[in-house]
């Protein structure tokens, strides 16, 4: 039996588990998907209020965002993850049970999970709108101070506002891992996509046909996400009167990489960014 | 410092001789009711360089002064002085008789005033950038109401209006939903005029407000400066339009590394100017 060679593809299982999953499959899917959304949503506000007391004028503030940032960015999230379940039950520090929001039972375990995931990735938001802040052209702070605001207005009218477009890219690179690191979830118990998975697994024994649909489940929600992402960049680009030719997404754009081009666009459209155009008609 | 401001020729500033008695007064509340803005014996340092080496000036109520000179002379630095947005090292700078951006504490001493406060002493001062600064995710309307709005608190519909008569003021009535993306230069820079106008301010600083614009659309910029002059607003504008100068300002006053050379109508600064250094840099430009 162990020198049996030749491929053992359940074709029909994997079939009818990708285009009818079965109801904990389905289960599984959404509490990825809303581990995740949860998650990355309450790690952005925590972000947020990091990158500011990073700018604080307090020190012993700014150290301690620095210190917590140092620690969440440096050790790995599986570590954080059975340190926060399990290792503060352990040490009688705090044992997540399941608490009841709204009529909807809540688990501990998907609990320390939105916890772990939300600390782990403030740290990291916390470097991006920090960088984001930074990226807001000074002349726009004194622009309004100008007109009389305190530095803290000017933060939240000015700053912030025009932050977010530099947010969105790296954000949205955050949120497609934040949607495959849910998988580390099943290891305190969290009954997502990938733990599901691994019960049908071992009573099917059709190992890689089931981790296969997991796989083109997890693609398929990073590449919804992909188009939710341009939609809101382009929204954002609308918003501050950058018109960009429709973005050809690469679908569209493969039939036209092909055809050849004669002369430079770059020549004769005047500019070789299509997002640069936007920014200065007035000197065509 | 005062090393420093011993190189300076004594004989630069005759007009200022009048305005040093004032620091026997400028305790904040006891400038002369015709002078909004008095700036005395200000020094400004950044590191070792000493940008300005102990300038005063005077300007009064409607008045508009040009501040010529050549770069690096210090003209850009002491007009951010004059709304705190550089903190001067030595001296003092009060408008409508008030510290910009210092009070006096119970022993005398100068300390810096909380953000609020200054917030509310620069919503009295427009000022006008160089590169425009509007805000590129709202709209020209959006960019003159902002002010108004979160500062003076007045709701959306009257900032609009006000807005709205504003961006007609400087000749923007196409403009009012368009982004700073979609302006030229010039429409720019009207725009950002509105904003500072939105304030309703007593004097508007205007720090080289058409040196980032294509030639054919200075004129613009400067006729609506010209439209402000001539309603008596308090205007102090660093500028490189001599021609502007000679036809508008009331006062030009020449800088040099770091000090006052001399002032006066632009007549005589131009067509007599009594120092060298005035005369070289006059020659330049021609």
């Amino acid at each position: 039996m162990l020198a049996t060679t030749g491929l053992h593809f359940n074709t029909s299982f994997f079939w009818s588990h990708l285009t009818n999953p079965t109801t904990a499959f389905l289960q599984g899917l959404w509490t990825t998907v809303y581990l995740a959304i949860v998650s990355q949503t309450l790690a952005t506000i925590l972000g947020l209020f990091l990158a500011l007391a990073r700018r604080s004028k307090i020190a012993p503030l700014r150290a301690a965002v620095w210190l917590y940032t140092w620690i969440f960015r440096g050790t790995p999230l599986l570590v954080q993850l059975m340190m926060i379940y399990d290792g503060l039950a352990a040490v009688g520090l705090y044992r997540f049970s399941n608490i009841t929001i709204a009529g909807l039972v809540v688990p501990g375990v998907v609990q320390a999970a939105v916890v772990t995931f939300t600390l782990n990735e403030a740290a990291y938001m916390s470097e991006i709108i920090r960088a984001s802040l930074n990226a807001v052209d000074s002349g726009q702070l004194e622009a309004a101070l100008s007109t009389g605001m305190t530095p803290m207005q000017a933060m939240r009218h000015v700053i912030v506002p025009q932050a977010v477009r530099f947010v969105i890219p790296p954000l949205g690179n955050d949120f497609n891992a934040m949607m495959k690191n849910t998988s580390l979830a099943s290891v305190i118990g969290v009954s997502e996509m990938f733990l599901v998975s691994t019960e049908i697994s071992s009573t099917t024994f059709n190992t890689f046909e089931i981790f296969a649909v997991a796989a083109l489940y997890y693609l398929a929600l990073t590449t919804v996400w992909g188009f939710v992402q341009s939609a809101i960049e382009r929204r954002i680009d609308r918003r501050w009167g950058i018109v960009r030719p429709p973005r050809s997404s690469w679908l569209s754009s493969w039939g036209r990489r092909q055809v050849p081009s004669f002369g430079s666009g770059a020549t004769i459209g005047g500019s070789i960014d299509p997002a640069l155009e936007g920014l200065d008609p007035g000197r065509r | 410092m005062t090393e420093a401001s011993s190189d300076v020729p004594t004989r630069a500033t005759a007009a200022s001789a009048a305005t040093a008695s004032t620091t026997d007064r400028a305790d904040g509340n006891g400038a002369q009711a015709t002078s909004i803005v008095e700036a005395v014996d200000v020094h400004k340092r950044f590191g070792s360089l000493e940008v300005l080496k102990g300038v005063s000036l005077s300007v009064e109520r409607g008045e508009v002064v040009v501040l010529i000179g050549p770069s690096g002379s210090g003209k850009t630095t002491f007009l951010r002085c004059i709304n705190h947005f550089e903190k001067i090292d030595q001296g003092r700078i009060s408008v409508n008789g008030r510290l910009i951006g210092y009070r006096v504490d119970a022993k005398g001493n100068l300390r810096e005033e909380r953000a609020a406060e200054i917030a509310r002493q620069r919503a009295e001062i427009g000022f006008v950038f160089q590169h425009f600064n509007l805000y590129p995710n709202k709209t020209a309307l959006e960019n003159v109401c902002l002010g108004p709005r979160k500062v003076r608190k007045i709701s959306r519909d009257e900032a609009e209006e006000l807005g709205r008569r504003l961006l007609q003021r400087v000749g923007l009535e196409a403009k009012f939903d368009v982004h700073p993306a979609q302006l030229s230069g010039g429409q720019k820079q009207r725009v950002a005029i509105a904003r500072a106008l939105a304030m309703q301010p007593k004097l508007i600083l205007f720090d080289e407000p058409t040196s980032a614009l294509d030639p054919e659309m200075i004129g613009e910029v400067l006729a609506v400066m010209k439209s402000l002059a001539a309603e008596g607003m308090t205007m102090i504008v660093v500028s490189h339009e001599m021609g502007f100068a000679r036809e508008v300002a009331d006062r030009v006053v020449m800088m040099d590394d770091g000090v006052l050379v001399e002032e006066g109508p632009p007549r005589q600064i131009f067509d007599h100017p009594a120092h060298e250094r005035t005369r070289a840099f006059l020659a330049k430009l021609l």
